[in-house]
């Protein structure tokens, strides 16, 4: 422990350099551009966009990854994979300097891929599930500003910019959870997520004051160059402001209760933002600034110790939970949770994350929309203990769903597999007996991960029809939200393998990452890992199919302390509550008592002092010109004498 | 007899002033031999494209860095600046003045000289068109600002002061309703600004008793010898401090500082508000302009015993502005005691020692004006039967009515309480940072103070719009012709384009910041 604590440097800091954009890379501005020029179209034409709205929101953001493929190509061929755009001064006041600028390196080329790419099928799949809501173009406009501020989030080249897409996507969240804001439930889970991402929120904010005030600059290249210098406290603080702000965002502990609670929204807004991209922006912040979270031992251990933490978290709650979207969203909790884990321990691990933070984009998503579609077909019904037997009556739901099942829990040679496991071999890695600990909690979450998952598709399309009285016949869902699903099926089964390919991603990604460290040995053998992770999986899985295979009972069942606390939450909306909302009430109230009696009372004091003041200072303005001239007379008078006492030296 | 000899003069570097002036003798003409019916459009073209023309000749002129016919006048970075400044912000007040769809027939009265208050003058305000001289008029003014800004000498500033002075008392007396009102406020500030004028004239007299006796200089007024007097004079400097208070007192007048500040609500609320805002903008830049020269280039020498009087001018500016405006209840004489607020702390800018300073008073001057013509441009569409309603109170729930305007006069007001991401913040800062350089901190800490007291009235008017339930006398906004559109269209996008992105006039107005000598 006492060495843990050191703060040793774990790699000191290279010098960052970033190349200036030329030829086509100079227009890389346009992929922040174009959603939001669309957004402004449809928010602002109002009624006259609503026949062809969506199309003009779907095409947009196809334009983007069109244009976002062709500069992921552009810069295949480059020398400096870092390439900076800097559009315009934004601040430039003293010592302050923010720049307007954009930069796109490989880091940022794969989130605006998986952005553009998977926004894009969840978008053109939002035209048919939204098909018959009046609000439809509102929510492509508010979808498209989604896609710009995120954008703009992985786009700029600094940390205000970051900031600026940060704050957007946090908009662009609450707007979209609480979209229905008829129903008083979205309405408080939108404020619920906006409170909490306020904390985190701050955390960052305070984190880029710091930035600025102790390296006078919050530009990437020149953070990251100076941050050798900063002492080891300063990088603790500051890689903990800014780790509060990638969890608030990213729904981890202690921040996570808001992020199952945002599936309040349409479900294409759980699966863009609440799954695909939006709550990776934590692993992205974190990532990013890998050179500050490498630069302390302490830092790194904390970040994984929240990984694991979350991850065993989201697992247990999510299998207790009996809304579809909501195990989903337990789930999402627990995959970033993974994602923590992978860049918290740092080195080639980094690459490790992002990696299954772009496999779990695509199965994500696309059990997200297969839950949707499933939706669609039962008239809205959410609840998995009413579903059961549904593989007859949707096909392409039930198989593209089962891809995005096999992948999660990672069955070989699924996507999950080969995103997952190395992260797992990775925690298992660590020099001292942490590795037991957190290589541990990886491998049970593996194993709960194929239990709560395999609970979920089992009792979704296999076992006994349980339906409300209402569904007769369940129905297969439109061809325009059958597609997305199949392409994010195919994207299910073949993403992992392929990014995995002789360390394609891993090596794309080193010249931001930095390079992986070699062969490491870790307490177990790497192929011991595979196993025993294989094995996990498949007692998980094995053990659910067992006891949900023949459905089950459609109201809740008297559980064991551990079921009970995990339909709670594991009790932290109760802790939230006893800690935070209670003494919040009570400072509240003290508050207002004190600030009606004291702060008031001064504040009316001294209003009524400038008021009073003011009417006697009226009554000078008669309106006479002889009184107005009088008044300037004894001005200039002052004046004058104050200019001769200064000449005389009276004033000196 | 020794042979006259006529001083070279630089004929495209007056050019913005000849054309001007050239535009106005021609808008004279005009009223003499075009018919009635197409003088309004002939005179608003002529106006407009003289401003334009002028306009292009300030850019074309851009690297000038000269004194031209015989050391008259100065054509430098500040004075280019300014009267680039002057000609965007008369171009827009041109576009208000000549709005003629708001109120049938323009915001001028017909017949000036038609008894106020008696038949012929309510059947001239139910629908007669409005004089056109006031084209004429106002191109005078701006050409009187242009050599305001520019002169070299305290004659001719004082010349100019009075080029430009004249046709605003005029133009004052021109408003179509409440004609007692309109002719009571140009009778004071004719008043008032011929006796600040008369100190002026005795500062200027003063002055040059001061440079008398240098060896081997002959006495003047040009800014040059007056700067070599104030080191090198045998005078008595009693005549310097004393000709310093009264010349000061002259521009303080015209830059509404208290307290010489007394005429600015009357003469505001009196005027036809197209007029006001072209006063609130064009003359603040016109007065500070002259300010700047003359304590920048003249006294330079004598600056630490002229800063310590004009910044008690400046933060008394500051006090008397933030504190009446707190109880006022007429929306254009807020306006007024805020435009006051704002002579302070431009006045801070004038004081501190630096190029920065003077370039922040050059970008606050612009800011403020774009913003304060889109607030009486609002102030122009929110009437009734009997034109404007500047009531306050008939202002309340203004929200629910017309949500677009209300929320246009918002950000207006935002920005003037100096919230960030309007001009308003980037121009205080731009003003309170060199002062804070220069060791002025009590005067940026009067600012910062006075601010927090102003915003209140500013606030009071938001929630008023707002929060408050319309009331029957609620007057409806007019929808505004497309004058008055692109006028209030202008003024906020520039007030939000120089509160996101202030750096390119920023650095134009650094750029410009040097005067010859």
């Amino acid at each position: 422990m006492v060495e843990i604590l050191a703060n040793a440097p774990a790699e000191p800091a290279g010098t960052v350099t970033y190349a200036a954009a030329a030829g086509l890379l100079g227009s890389v501005w346009l992929l922040v551009a174009i959603p939001l020029v669309s957004a402004a179209v449809l928010l602002l034409l109002g009624r006259r966009a609503d026949r062809w709205g969506h199309w003009l929101g779907v095409g947009a953001v196809g334009a983007a990854f069109v244009l976002g493929l062709t500069y992921f190509f552009q810069l295949r061929d480059l020398e400096n994979k870092s390439v900076e755009l800097s559009l315009w001064d934004f601040i430039a006041v003293g010592d302050l300097r923010v720049d307007f600028g954009l930069l796109f390196d490989p880091l940022a080329a794969v989130f605006v891929l998986l952005i553009t790419g998977v926004g894009f099928l969840i978008h053109l799949y939002a035209v048919e599930y939204m098909a018959h809501d009046a609000g439809r173009r509102r929510f492509f406009g508010y979808f498209n500003l989604f896609v710009a501020a995120m954008l703009l989030l992985v786009l700029g080249n600094n940390y205000v910019m970051l900031y600026f897409g940060w704050e957007g996507v946090g908009l662009a969240s609450y707007l979209l959870i609480s979209f229905w804001y008829e129903r008083p439930s979205a309405a408080t889970a939108g404020k619920k997520a906006f409170l909490m991402n306020r904390v985190g929120d701050a955390g960052l904010a305070i984190g880029i004051f710091i930035m600025f005030a102790t390296l006078g600059t919050t530009q990437y290249d020149e953070v990251f160059t100076g941050v050798g210098s900063l002492t080891a406290s300063t990088v603790l603080v500051l890689g903990l402001l800014l780790l509060l702000g990638a969890t608030g965002k990213s729904g981890q502990f202690p921040l996570q209760a808001w992020l199952p609670d945002a599936m309040e929204g349409p479900t294409p807004v759980s699966a863009l933002i609440h799954a695909a991209t939006m709550v990776t922006a934590g692993v992205y912040l974190i990532a990013r600034s890998n050179p500050i979270f490498s630069a302390n031992s302490t830092l790194q251990l904390v970040v994984v110790s929240v990984g694991a933490l979350t991850l065993l978290i989201g697992c247990v709650i999510g299998a207790a939970k009996d809304d579809i979207k909501r195990v989903l969203a337990w789930s999402t909790v627990s995959q970033i949770g993974y994602m923590f884990l992978g860049v918290g321990l740092g080195g080639g691990a980094y690459a490790l994350a992002i990696i299954h933070l772009l496999a779990h984009g695509f199965f994500k998503a696309n059990m997200f929309l297969g839950a949707g579609s499933v939706m669609h077909g039962m008239n809205d019904q959410v609840d998995i203990r009413r579903f059961g037997g549904l593989s007859k009556h949707m096909k392409i739901t039930w198989l593209t769903f089962a891809t995005g099942w096999l992948a999660i829990i990672g069955i070989p040679p699924l996507s999950g597999y080969f995103s997952k496991e190395p992260i797992i071999a990775a925690a298992f890695e660590r020099e001292d007996w942490t590795a037991w600990l957190f290589g541990g909690a990886a491998l049970l979450g593996a194993g709960l991960t194929a239990f709560y998952m395999t609970r979920l598709f089992v009792l979704t399309f296999h076992g006994p029809a349980r339906w409300t009285e209402d569904i007769a016949h369940p129905h297969e869902s439109p061809k325009l939200m059958t597609i997305p699903l199949i392409l994010l099926a195919a994207g299910s089964v073949l993403a992992g393998g392929l990014m995995a390919w002789n360390d394609g991603v891993a090596s794309w990604l080193t010249p931001v990452l930095g390079e992986q460290s070699g062969e490491a040995h870790g307490v177990l053998s790497h192929s011991m890992i595979t196993v025993l992770s294989i094995l996990v999986t498949v007692v998980g899985a094995g053990l659910a199919w067992f006891l949900f295979r023949a459905g089950t009972a459609t109201a809740p069942q008297p559980a064991g302390v551990l079921v009970t606390a995990a339909r709670r939450n594991l009790y932290t909306d109760a802790f939230n509550e006893a800690v935070f909302e209670k003494p919040g009430i009570f400072l509240t109230r003290a508050l207002v008592y004190l600030d009606n009696r004291g702060v008031d009372g001064l504040v009316n004091g001294l209003a009524a002092g400038v008021g009073g003041g003011s009417g006697r200072l009226r009554r000078l303005q008669t309106g006479f010109v002889r009184s107005y001239a009088t008044s300037i007379l004894t001005g200039a008078l002052l004046v004058v004498a104050a200019f001769l006492a200064v000449e005389a030296g009276w004033l000196a | 007899m020794t042979e006259l000899k006529l001083p070279s003069i630089d004929y495209a570097a007056l050019a913005p002033t000849l054309i001007m002036l050239g535009a106005a003798l021609l808008g004279v003409l005009v009223e003499a031999f075009v018919t009635r019916r197409h003088r309004h459009l002939t005179q608003l073209t002529l106006a407009l494209l003289a401003v334009l023309a002028a306009l292009t000749m300030v850019v074309l002129n851009a690297d000038d860095r000269l004194i031209t016919i015989g050391g008259a006048i100065a054509v430098d970075g500040p004075a280019l600046f300014l009267q680039g400044a002057i000609l965007v912000l008369a171009a827009i007040a041109l576009l208000l003045i000549g709005e003629r769809t708001v109120e049938r027939g323009g915001a001028f009265v017909a017949q000036a000289a038609v008894t106020a208050e008696s038949d012929d003058d309510r059947r001239q305000a139910e629908g007669s068109n409005g004089a056109t001289e006031v084209y004429p008029l106002t191109t005078f003014a701006i050409g009187g600002m242009l050599i305001f800004v520019a002169a070299n000498d305290l004659l001719t500033m004082f010349i100019a002061l009075e080029v430009f002075s004249l046709p605003l008392y005029l133009l004052c007396a021109l408003a179509r309703r409440r004609r007692l009102l309109s002719q009571e406020a140009a009778l004071k500030y004719f008043m008032l600004g011929a006796y600040a004028s008369a100190f002026f004239l005795f500062g200027v007299a003063l002055v040059y008793g001061f440079t008398a006796g240098m060896p081997g200089r002959p006495a003047g007024v040009d800014f040059a010898t007056v700067n070599a007097a104030v080191t090198e004079s045998p005078a008595s400097p009693v005549l310097l401090f004393a000709g310093m208070a009264m010349l000061s007192i002259g521009l303080l007048f015209k830059a509404a500082a208290a307290p010489f500040h007394v005429w600015t609500p009357d003469v505001y609320q009196g005027a036809p508000t197209p007029v006001t805002g072209f006063m609130a903008a064009c003359t603040k830049v016109a007065a500070f302009g002259a300010l700047l020269r003359v304590f920048h280039v003249g006294f330079e020498g004598a600056r630490w015993d002229f800063t310590p009087v004009l910044g008690v001018v400046a933060v008394l500016t500051m006090l008397v502005g933030a504190v009446l405006a707190v109880t006022q209840t007429d929306i254009k004489r807020l306006l007024a005691y805020s435009s006051i607020a704002n002579a302070g702390y431009l006045l801070v800018g004038v004081l501190a020692p630096s190029a920065e300073g003077i370039s922040g008073t050059m970008f606050y001057l612009v800011a403020y004006g774009f913003s304060v013509l889109a607030a009486f441009a609002v102030v122009t569409l929110v009437r009734d039967a009997d034109g404007e309603a500047t009531h306050l109170s008939r202002w309340a729930g203004l929200g629910r009515h017309s949500p677009f305007y209300a929320a246009v006069f918002t950000l207006i007001l935002l920005a003037f309480a100096g919230i960030p991401l309007t001009s308003g913040f980037t121009s205080k800062f731009a003003v309170f940072g060199p002062a804070l350089d220069g060791g002025q901190a009590w005067l940026v800490i009067a600012g910062v103070l006075t601010s927090m007291v102003l915003a209140f009235p500013y606030l009071r008017v938001v929630v008023m719009m707002w929060l408050s339930e319309p009331g029957d006398s609620t007057p409806t906004v007019t929808v505004p012709g497309g004058l008055t559109s692109a006028a209030l269209m202008i003024g906020v996008a520039a007030t939000l384009v120089l509160g996101v992105a202030p750096a390119p006039l920023l650095n134009l107005a650094a750029g410009a910041a040097e005067f010859v000598r």
